[in-house]
């Protein structure tokens, strides 16, 4: 197997957590309540943490010198692989949450299944990725069952955001060659495999939380994966690599 | 004591690593904290193992500059720090004795990690024993804390609130 199919997969479970650990980082003193804002830092400190990790590896396998910081703050957005889902705007504190719900029900099946990754490095990252995932789900599905069960106008917002958010769960296990090959080679899991086990996840927390599973059909297609985002990635990343473009290499 | 190339002794690795502690919890040493997963020496070179805590931990570039600090002053000359990440990191590796000193410091230490694949969402957390009067009276306030590895909690025997050492 070339290293190129390996590269870009690492690309896109590197890139999901930076962008959405830099969009919960966008809470940073901006918290409802102090605990919360705590919370997100803390949430936000291991999706970086993982990003590092995996986009280290990344430059490692492509092998042309770029390391963990170059990869993250020297690319534009087309050249950037992450899940449309996690680079949408924070919204209140009911799209943020069910935001993160979704994809953090996504994760503790993705890492779940890569601990048993046939690449040692991986698996080993996948391993301590799957212990947070599992308190960040805890964290966030408490609150789709708070938001949901609480207050009329609680429970209007987080049924506006899971509809609003639906549309953009498709292209979570919506498979590719570069899933497909390394699928194969025992690297990675079988994406429709791990269909089964969120969708459960999900429908029991909204439905405890009393909110109803949106109707609309999940945006699929690959655009994303050829570099076609939303607006928002841009503006995203105008703020979050604005330092190292205007200093290049600066470190303190 | 291990013999170097000059005739001369130095204490084991594992021995000086002892008095290295956990920037953010001071009262822990690295080795009570379970995170030194192995040391090899070969002459007076030294190889160690570390793994972190959690993924972000900001900790970790600090505990290796001091790894390396500590053996070089008993007398390594070559010291390499290696980062591991299987097995994953667990509470369930922290020292009885670095349990005791969380509990004198005021931070609950963990109970066993949890196992069990299944993740329960709105389950009730488990009590956490107040550090300071013993109580099982209390509550958890936020499931995160000041660093990634603590959550808060308050006592309603002593109205003492606490930082509990997250078991994972």
């Amino acid at each position: 197997m070339s290293s190129a199919p390996l590269f870009e997969y690492l690309l896109r479970l590197g890139d999901d957590r930076l962008v959405l650990g830099h969009r919960l980082s966008e809470w940073c003193g901006h918290g409802p309540i102090l605990e919360e804002d705590i919370a997100l830092a803390n949430t936000a400190l291991d999706f970086i943490g993982q990003a590092n990790l995996l986009l280290g590896l990344a430059g490692r396998v492509e092998g042309q010198g770029r390391d963990a910081d170059a990869l993250a703050y020297l690319r534009d957005a087309p050249a950037f692989r992450n899940h449309p889902l996690v680079e949408l705007p924070n919204g209140d504190y009911a799209f943020t949450m069910m935001r993160s719900f979704l994809f953090d029900a996504y994760d503790v099946q993705l890492t779940g299944a890569l601990q048993r990754s046939s690449h040692g490095d991986l698996a080993g990252i996948a391993a301590k990725g799957f212990k947070e995932a599992s308190y960040h789900v805890r964290h966030s599905g408490e609150w789709v069952l708070r938001f949901g069960d609480g207050t009329a106008e609680s429970h209007r917002r987080a049924q506006e955001a899971v509809d609003e958010l639906w549309r953009w769960t498709g292209t979570l296990f919506w498979p590719d060659d570069v899933d497909r090959e390394l699928a194969a080679a025992g690297v990675a899991p079988d994406l429709a495999s791990l269909q089964a086990g969120w969708q459960a996840m999900v429908a029991d927390v909204l439905d405890r939380a009393t909110l109803q599973v949106p109707r609309v059909v999940p945006l699929t297609g690959r655009g994303y994966r050829r570099g076609e985002h939303t607006e928002h990635l841009g503006h995203m990343l105008a703020e979050m690599q604005v330092l190292q473009r205007q200093f290049p290499g600066a470190a303190w | 004591m291990s013999r170097r190339s000059d005739g001369g002794t130095v204490r084991e690795p594992l021995e000086v690593l002892r008095a290295v502690m956990d920037p953010e919890v001071p009262v822990l040493s690295i080795v009570d904290l379970g995170i030194v997963r192995g040391t090899e020496v070969e002459g007076d070179t030294v190889r160690v193992d570390i793994t972190p805590t959690y993924s972000g931990c900001p900790a970790m570039r600090v505990i290796e500059e001091e790894v390396i600090a500590a053996l070089k002053a008993a007398g390594y000359h070559e010291v390499a720090v290696r980062t591991v990440f299987q097995p994953a990191w667990t509470t369930d590796w922290m020292t009885e004795e670095g349990r005791t000193r969380l509990r004198e410091y005021g931070i609950a230490p963990p109970g066993r990690a949890e196992t069990a694949t299944l993740i329960q969402i709105g389950r009730a957390t488990r009590r956490v024993a107040c550090p300071f009067c013993g109580s099982q009276d209390t509550e958890v306030k936020s499931e995160f804390g000041s660093t990634a590895c603590k959550s808060l909690h308050v006592c309603h025997a002593c109205r003492q609130p606490f930082e509990h050492f997250k078991a994972i």
